[in-house]
């Protein structure tokens, strides 16, 4: 397993977390009405989570089906992600950096991060409630096959996992391997393979989640 | 997760984002948390569908709204939080005041770890709750 730290340690001066004041505001509601007795932060986020998955990430799952079927973008979605994504209309409204890892034979990707604020959900949609659970980074750091397994994807023993770290500064997409058999479907059918959790790694394209 | 939080009265609220399917469409994580939060809060009966709607209204008429609706939400927290003052439930000052420390204690929490409120510095030596 190969763990990439990417480059937010050299900005000694710059803060990986920042809550805008929606973020924030929303945040200390929170903080109220849990001191209150009023909410209990479980039934929030298993209402956000019956909410969210109804909401396809459909804006990353164009990106994955131009990769299958246009080589060229695909080309230019390895050589510079940020762009080639921003060339389809989608931009992290943070100006973030976007880099596309491509699951192969041999190899297979997997994100981590605990906290909103590195996840792009301009291209995904919104995050797991899972995926911003610090258990979940820190075990899928040290244990990625045990954590893919608990999601119902058992990968061959030979095959490579790789972590990638989200930074404030760059975020990652994961473009899953073209599902077999699919040779004939155009962009749109393709489209309807990925889920968000085929772009994060937790899930194969085609596979139901 | 209850049936009646799924099919909640507060999906049908006037403007609400939404998919081609019906389902409400959220820009940002924090959007879905405070519709999540709105949901819970009316389902419990600390208010009434009527008391919701009124205070949403109120927000979302407003001027100088966006002209794109892009800041639906921001109407939308501002309602709850007009709603729960009103209820005496919470006050300005207070949600001002905890706002300002949850972005304290973001820029205090260093990549990898989770934001929590105790991390913000002025907290130090307060008992996390």
């Amino acid at each position: 397993m190969e763990h990439h730290h990417d480059d937010h340690d050299h900005h000694g001066h710059h803060h990986d977390n920042r809550y805008s004041d929606m973020q924030a505001r929303v945040r200390a509601l929170e903080t109220v009405l849990s001191e209150k007795g009023l909410i209990d932060p479980a039934a929030i986020d298993a209402i956000v989570e019956t909410y969210e998955t109804k909401i396809g990430p459909r804006n990353g799952a164009r990106v994955v089906a131009k990769a299958w079927s246009d080589p060229e973008f695909r080309a230019w979605l390895a050589a510079d992600a940020t762009a080639a994504i921003a060339s389809l209309g989608f931009t992290g409204r943070q100006g973030e950096h976007m880099r596309a890892v491509f699951n192969t034979p041999e190899t297979h990707n997997l994100v981590v991060c605990t906290l909103c604020s590195c996840y792009p959900w301009a291209v995904l949609g919104l995050p797991p409630v899972w995926y911003k659970a610090p258990a979940y980074r820190s075990r899928a750091v040290i244990d990625p096959r045990g954590v893919l397994a608990e999601f119902g994807l058992v990968l061959a023993e030979e095959k490579k996992i790789r972590i990638w770290d989200s930074t404030a500064e760059l975020r990652y997409l994961v473009i899953p391997e073209r599902p077999a058999g699919t040779e004939g479907m155009n962009e749109e059918t393709l489209s309807t393979l990925v889920s968000r959790d085929a772009m994060i790694g937790t899930a194969l394209a085609g596979a139901a989640t | 997760m209850s049936a009646c939080e799924t099919a909640s009265p507060l999906s049908q609220s006037d403007g609400l984002p939404r998919s081609p399917e019906g389902e409400p469409v959220f820009p940002e994580p924090w959007a879905a948390e405070a519709f999540a939060m709105t949901v819970h809060l009316h389902a419990k009966g600390v208010f009434t569908w009527n008391e919701w709607a009124a205070a949403l209204s109120r927000e979302v008429h407003r001027p100088r709204r966006a002209a794109d609706g892009s800041d639906y939400f921001e109407c939308w927290v501002a309602a709850l939080c007009a709603l729960l003052v009103d209820k005496g439930v919470a006050d300005d000052v207070t949600i001002a005041a905890l706002q300002e420390s949850w972005q304290r204690a973001a820029e205090a929490t260093p990549h990898g770890h989770p934001i929590e409120l105790a991390n913000d510095p002025l907290r130090a030596g307060e008992p996390s709750s």
